[in-house]
């Protein structure tokens, strides 16, 4: 007896340090998945801040070898791209998200759910890819067009499956209340329904935007890039992440600086953008 | 325990016996079955509700008397449910009419209150004119005032009627709801056990309210309390297991139930 | 009889002459509203898109790799000659730097992911987990291009400066550790890839705890289990629907593109030594899309496209119903 619970005691003294030392990797883990964080944040910030002045947002990028110049065609041309995305995407989210709250508990129902959140795991290389033989191909150049189209792709899954939710949430009885007053359904779900849930669906729209002001990959060979002032849609469009990937693999020490500030300026744009949303979106009542 | 009930004689009793007494019979149900996907929740309901009358429905929960009132409505259908048989108001087939047409004579207020969160008192009031377009500013100011006043909340929201609808207490809300409602002027209110989540003195209002409006609307109130049904209703119809057990004059119903099963209900013997 | 309804009256007398429906319109509604008809229809038109898009990205891709795809057949696929000069494709370098890649990349963000995900949901109090469940969604949401950029100057350099050689030293026979260290290789797209995967494992490995149900836990508890021991057995609960987080984990370190493409050196070979330069195929796009000369340099791209998305769907739908099956097992049957 005196044995067996001798062992109960050690075997109970390894059971609590094999449970501090676990626990402790755990949380030690937790500390160094933010250290990359930190690391991208500190380098951004720090290195970026050396050429961020008002040049930035008003010039002209200057050709290789002359100091200065800024990236005001790039500023814009994420907007317009990042618009143009979200002029196709956020309807088609916002429309399916809508169908498959509202009348999608059936078996298309789920297969479009299933299908948009695969189409969320596509590489938005891929999405490039077709939206080059979709738009490129057919008008024989490359445009901000394009871009969009990819981004709007991109973004569709993610507006979608918020909408859903965010309907899912708003009570069945706002529902009822609206139908019972005579208001048609479609009404009742655009203006009681939508309109519940705007705050949520909003920050998915954000989402989708901010992750699509991020993209590069899709833009390489859809809006592709342009040295110049241009707002025409249909011809070739300057983007600030594809301005960072060029300027960083190039072999000039000025275009590597002038990445920095191009990828801290991206950044402060989306926070800018989330948060002009933030307010925009802001609503009179608490819901 | 098994009940035998010869529904059918006892309903041409009743229907026979309305059609002496009151010459407007505004909403006609025939053959009423109600089904959730296979489940019959209804089985062979008969009645007609008079006009400018409240008609309590009682019975024990389960007894089918919410899927009822959702039927004539038809709001059973909009969380999947089937019905088959006929519903009539002022002989037109509400089963065969566009629903949105229906349900802006029959409105309908709710167990739990529900104004629209995002909408202000007035335009909660006014909700049912406005998103069905009607815009005109100055009819819309006189209907928000009317119908507040028909429902006696006019003077506890006077002056903050741009509040939101979700701010005021849960008998305020309710009152809301019923003024909501008759802004669309319905002819005939449903009322969903309009009382149930609220406190005894909101329950009186309420209550006093529906005595109020009879004058207008016809009104039919689901219930759970039998002293209320007593209270505010002209006629009783008793359900129970989707069956429609007996309907009659409260007062007789009260005081003379014409089945056992009805007296084993209202004396608290179950339910 | 009402004040109301002589203020409304005339509005809607006057709507409703104006919406007269024609007889034909009325006897295909049956009892249906025309709003409500045509509204169903529109939505789901618009969902019919999404389902359509899906389909619609094979067959574009299909159709317009059929050059490649013909000319090549399967050897696109197992040989390994990549030679746009000859127009010659074969992709087996590519494919292999692509999985290789990630699955080292996972091989560091797996643990580490699930790690976290364990310290957010069954240690971290709450005030602490939600800051914290927050960073690690920030750092899901730093675009890819600038952690290219800080693998360029940040991480290349010390690989390349410090951790290379190191590794050379302490492992010189290691067929692993050959070669130059130059700092760009699979070694550098590995880390990257590690960096970026590890949010998406933890955030969804994190859901996937929390929804095993609480009483799985005090009936471990109850028996005396530490908290280590109840995070076991929740572990071993949640594996299928962490399998699947994992797997989500690997279709987007498959497709990620321009951070890899920035570090991993971009030469198609085979090569045991991470230190060497690799290619993966979302790279080869990006780099040489725009150069594509011939129509059948261009088609055996989109080939390369099209192989890239058949993986990462495949990878996701088996990873979706993996996490789907997990949650829906709790939510269905709470034990």
């Amino acid at each position: 007896m005196e044995i067996k619970s001798g062992l109960n005691k050690i075997s109970l003294y390894r059971r609590k340090i094999t449970n501090v030392i676990m626990l402790s990797l755990s949380f030690l883990s937790a500390l160094l998945a933010l250290v990359p964080l930190i690391f991208v944040f500190y380098y951004t910030i720090s290195k970026g801040i050396d050429h961020l002045n008002l040049n930035f947002f008003t010039k002209l990028p200057t050709p290789i070898g002359e100091p200065g110049g800024g990236m005001v065609n790039a500023i814009v041309g994420t907007l317009i791209l990042v618009g143009i995305g979200g002029a196709i995407g956020i309807p088609v989210g916002i429309m399916s998200g809508t169908y498959l709250s509202e009348f999608g508990h059936n078996k298309f129902g789920s297969l479009v759910r299933f299908l948009t959140d695969v189409l969320s795991g596509v590489p938005s290389i891929v999405v490039g890819v077709v939206a080059y033989t979709l738009v490129v191909l057919p008008m024989k150049h490359f445009s901000a067009f394009a871009g969009g189209v990819a981004l709007a792709i991109l973004m569709i899954p993610t507006i979608t499956r918020t909408t859903e939710e965010m309907i899912k949430l708003v009570p069945q009885s706002y529902r009822e209340a609206g139908l019972a007053l005579g208001i048609p359904k479609w009404k009742t779900t655009v203006l009681i329904i939508l309109k519940t849930a705007w705050k949520g669906i909003a920050t998915g729209i954000l989402l989708g935007l901010s992750r699509a002001a991020g993209e590069t990959a899709p833009l390489l060979f859809t809006a592709l890039g342009n040295r110049f002032w241009s707002t025409n849609v249909f011809q070739p469009m300057a983007s600030l992440t594809v301005y960072i990937y060029e300027y960083s693999t190039a072999p000039f020490k000025d275009w590597n600086d002038q990445a920095w500030t191009a990828a801290l300026v991206l950044i402060l744009l989306i926070s800018v953008l989330s948060l002009i949303f933030r307010i925009i979106t802001r609503s009179k009542y608490k819901v | 325990m098994t009940v035998e009930i010869d529904t059918q004689s006892m309903i041409e009793t009743n229907v026979r016996h309305y059609a002496e007494e009151v010459n407007n019979i505004k909403i006609s149900v025939k053959n009423l079955e109600a089904y959730f996907g296979k489940n019959k929740v209804l089985k062979n309901i008969n009645l007609d509700i008079p006009e400018k009358k409240v008609i309590a429905i009682i019975g024990p929960s389960g007894c089918g008397k919410s899927t009822f009132l959702r039927c004539i409505n038809r709001m059973h259908e909009v969380v999947g449910g089937k019905i088959t048989g006929s519903i009539t108001l002022d002989g037109e087939n509400v089963m065969d009419t566009d629903p949105v047409l229906i349900r802006k004579k029959i409105g309908m207020v709710f167990q739990k209150p529900n104004p629209f969160p995002t909408m202000s008192i007035a335009n909660n009031v006014v909700a049912g004119l406005k998103l069905n377009g009607f815009r005109n500013r100055k009819k819309l100011k006189e209907i928000v005032e009317k119908s507040l006043k028909q429902a006696a909340l006019w003077d506890e929201v006077k002056d903050h009627l741009n509040d939101s609808g979700a701010n005021i207490s849960g008998g305020q809300q309710q009152r809301l709801c019923i003024a909501r409602t008759i802004a669309v002027n319905p002819e005939v209110i449903l009322m969903d056990e309009p009382a149930s989540a609220l406190d005894p003195i909101s329950t009186t209002k309420i209550e006093e309210l529906i005595f109020e409006l009879k004058k207008d609307y016809t009104i039919v109130i689901v219930t759970h309390n039998m002293q209320q049904a007593a209270r505010v209703s002209d006629y009783t119809a008793f359900f129970y297991m989707g069956e429609l057990v007996e309907y009659s004059e409260t007062k007789k119903m009260f005081v003379a139930p014409g089945k056992k099963q009805t007296e084993d209900y209202i004396t608290g013997r179950f339910g | 009889m009402n004040e109301n309804a002589e203020l409304t009256k005339e509005y809607f007398e006057k709507r409703n002459k104006r919406t007269k429906t024609s007889a034909f319109i009325k006897k295909l509604l049956g009892n249906n509203n025309l709003g409500d008809f045509i509204f169903e229809r529109l939505t789901l038109l618009f969902a019919m898109l999404v389902f359509l898009l899906v389909l619609f990205m094979a067959w574009e891709m299909y159709s317009h790799s059929i050059l490649s795809i013909k000319k090549f057949g399967f050897h696109f696929l197992v040989t390994s000659v990549w030679d746009p000069f000859n127009e010659v494709f074969g992709a087996l370098p590519i494919i292999y730097g692509t999985i290789v890649s990630s699955l080292l990349g996972l091989l560091i963000a797996v643990p580490l992911g699930i790690a976290v995900a364990v310290f957010l949901s069954e240690i971290a109090p709450g005030w602490l987990e939600k800051p914290l469940s927050f960073l690690t969604e920030l750092l899901a949401g730093v675009p890819s291009v600038i952690y290219g950029l800080w693998g360029i100057f940040v991480l290349v350099p010390w690989l390349r400066d410090n951790v290379e050689p190191l590794l050379q030293n302490t492992f010189p026979n290691s067929p692993l550790f050959q070669g130059a260290p130059y700092g760009f290789g699979m070694l550098a797209a590995a880390v990257i890839l590690s960096i970026m995967v590890l949010p998406i494992i933890s955030s969804i490995s994190r859901d996937i705890l929390k929804s095993v149900p609480n009483t799985q836990r005090e009936a471990a508890y109850a028996l005396g289990a530490t908290k280590w021991e109840v995070t076991k057995i929740v572990l071993g609960n949640a594996k299928s629907g962490l399998l699947g987080a994992i797997m989500l984990g690997l279709g987007r370190a498959i497709g990620e593109t321009m951070a890899v493409t920035m570090v991993i050196g971009n030469r198609p070979q085979i090569s045991a030594s991470l230190l060497d330069p690799s290619y993966t195929m979302a790279s080869v796009l990006a780099n040489e899309f725009t150069e594509a000369t011939s129509d059948l340099y261009l088609n055996a791209l989109i080939e390369l496209a099209l192989v890239l998305f058949v993986i990462t769907i495949l990878i996701n739908i088996l990873a979706r119903l993996l996490v789907w099956s997990t949650e829906r097992k709790w939510k269905s049957n709470p034990a």
